[in-house]
């Protein structure tokens, strides 16, 4: 794309676009170590995660304000526009991003014990495997303005939605075996669940991609693949 | 968000056209200053031309009234129409012809005359109307259309260059619809007015499209995507891309658009 005949209008999108990176790294590395953070219970690395998330916050501030005042004095058009609304979303999505990688961080804490927790952990692990892979390939498809790799993200959205399936089930039948798991596999359930939202956090972010490479919103459906809302699991006798 | 939600039903209800041009070409002498222009231009709707200067979009617009014609060097091929009927038509009268393609200039331009007698010129010397009931009739109509009558009417005999610039230009506008015309030229109709005045012609625009059928050269994207329906640009006397104008300002399919309308031309 050839430069601005106002130079400092490209400065400001440089700029925008360069805090969208930050933040994604940032994103990336708070889910990356509130997961860690629960699978060694690691109370300490869950105090750091919930500590940096309000890096993320002001970051998002500012794309905002830095966004809004270039649509001010710039009146964007075209390509400039969309890759503002972009900026605009996407800094709203990895925010979200940072609140969820905070509230697994809140949870360690809270758990606080190594009852039985490794093996009721892994599920929640692999799942989250999968989320990051999906955070990671979505931003890289937005720096690289890559279509066909953010949908490539949407349409993997129903992996994580089935797994998180599977692992709330899971999650239930441990408590029935034992009363004692019920406070762990609750917060287990609500991190698990903060993981689905991640990767729906990913989803957005590919639409938002797709938006800014044609210029069309995506109205299908997305992919889902999250049951969970009809899963009920009997005691047995 | 209303003017969205306008653009994109205008955008999906198909409009009869009002001006078909097919191939249009304009020398000035040796210069080709228009090259095989093809545009439908759809009535009671807001037509913009926009371009950077010198890409041939006044040049187009003048040969819709024929205003070329009083350019020596000026040579036109291709076919212009209006409601089907071709206006280079030898048998024309061109006097006619420009009584229903009305035109309103960059600058303001009233006769150093009465406000009264800016407005019922045009029919007078065209005898749509003759008594005095029918001229008084006539400007107030086309004044109240302008949106100027309610600032002007205990001062109609005052002179038309007395009033301000915006008012100067309502007062032409007044005076382009006095003729009952189907079609307004506007050659950059808000360029010497200040941020007020124009948005006042741009609510005019607005409200005259129901009953006209307007084209607008601008060189203000923003007005064009303010005010119009369709969006035609122009480069270097080629029509390069033409369409719906929220699809030509939010994601034009040519790169020679998207780098004018987002300002990366050189």
């Amino acid at each position: 794309m050839a430069e601005h005949t106002v130079r400092s209008y490209d400065q400001e999108l440089k700029m925008l676009a360069g805090k969208i990176a930050e933040m994604g790294g940032l994103a990336e590395g708070l889910v990356a170590d509130s997961v860690t953070a629960l699978v060694r219970m690691d109370t300490a690395l869950a105090q750091k995660v919930i500590l940096t998330d309000v890096r993320l916050d002001r970051l998002q501030r500012e794309v905002e304000e830095k966004a809004i005042l270039i649509i001010a004095k710039r009146q964007p058009m075209a390509m400039d526009l969309r890759e503002i609304v972009a900026a605009l979303r996407i800094s709203n999505d990895l925010e979200r991003v940072g609140d969820m990688a905070k509230n697994i961080g809140k949870r360690v804490i809270a758990i606080n014990t190594n009852f039985g927790a490794k093996k009721l952990v892994i599920g929640v692990e692999h799942l989250a495997d999968i989320a990051l892979e999906q955070l990671k390939d979505v931003l890289d498809a937005f720096t690289a303005r890559d279509d066909e790799r953010a949908l490539q993200v949407r349409k993997r959205d129903d992996e994580i939605d089935a797994l998180y399936t599977s692992l709330f089930r899971e999650l239930l039948t441990y408590m029935m075996e034992d009363p004692r798991n019920i406070t762990i596999c609750t917060h287990l359930l609500f991190c698990a669940k903060n993981i689905e939202r991640i990767g729906d956090h990913a989803t957005n972010i590919a639409e938002t991609v797709h938006y800014v490479v044609t210029g069309e919103q995506l109205i299908e459906d997305r992919p889902k693949g999250d049951t969970s809302h009809l899963v009920s699991v009997e005691p047995a006798d | 968000m209303d003017i969205m939600a306008d653009n994109v039903t205008s955008a999906t209800i198909e409009r009869k056209p009002k001006v078909v041009a097919r191939d249009v070409n304009v020398y000035y002498g040796e210069k080709h200053a228009l090259k095989g222009v093809s545009i439908d231009i759809p009535e009671k709707s807001v037509t913009a031309f926009i371009g950077p200067s010198g890409c041939g979009k006044s040049t187009f617009l003048r040969c819709i009234n024929r205003m070329n014609d009083t350019i020596s060097t000026a040579r036109i091929e291709g076919k212009i129409e209006i409601d089907g009927k071709d206006i280079y038509d030898p048998a024309l009268d061109v006097v006619q012809l420009r009584a229903r393609v009305g035109m309103v200039f960059q600058k303001p331009n009233p006769f150093p005359k009465s406000i009264y007698e800016n407005v019922v010129y045009g029919p007078r010397i065209h005898g749509i109307a003759r008594s005095k009931s029918d001229l008084d009739e006539i400007v107030v109509s086309s004044l109240q259309k302008a949106g100027l009558y309610e600032e002007v009417k205990d001062r109609l005999d005052d002179s038309g260059t007395s009033l301000s610039g915006g008012q100067q230009q309502r007062l032409c506008i007044a005076r382009a619809i006095a003729v009952g015309p189907e079609v307004i030229l506007m050659d950059e109709p808000c360029s010497a007015l200040d941020p007020i005045a124009t948005a006042r012609i741009e609510e005019l625009i607005d409200e005259l499209r129901s009953n006209f059928t307007i084209i607008i050269v601008t060189h203000s994207m923003q007005q064009a995507a303010r005010v119009s329906q369709k969006t035609a640009f122009f480069h270097l006397g080629v029509l390069v891309e033409e369409g719906p104008t929220d699809q030509i300002f939010t994601k034009p399919r040519d790169k020679r658009t998207q780098d004018y309308i987002t300002g990366r031309f050189g």
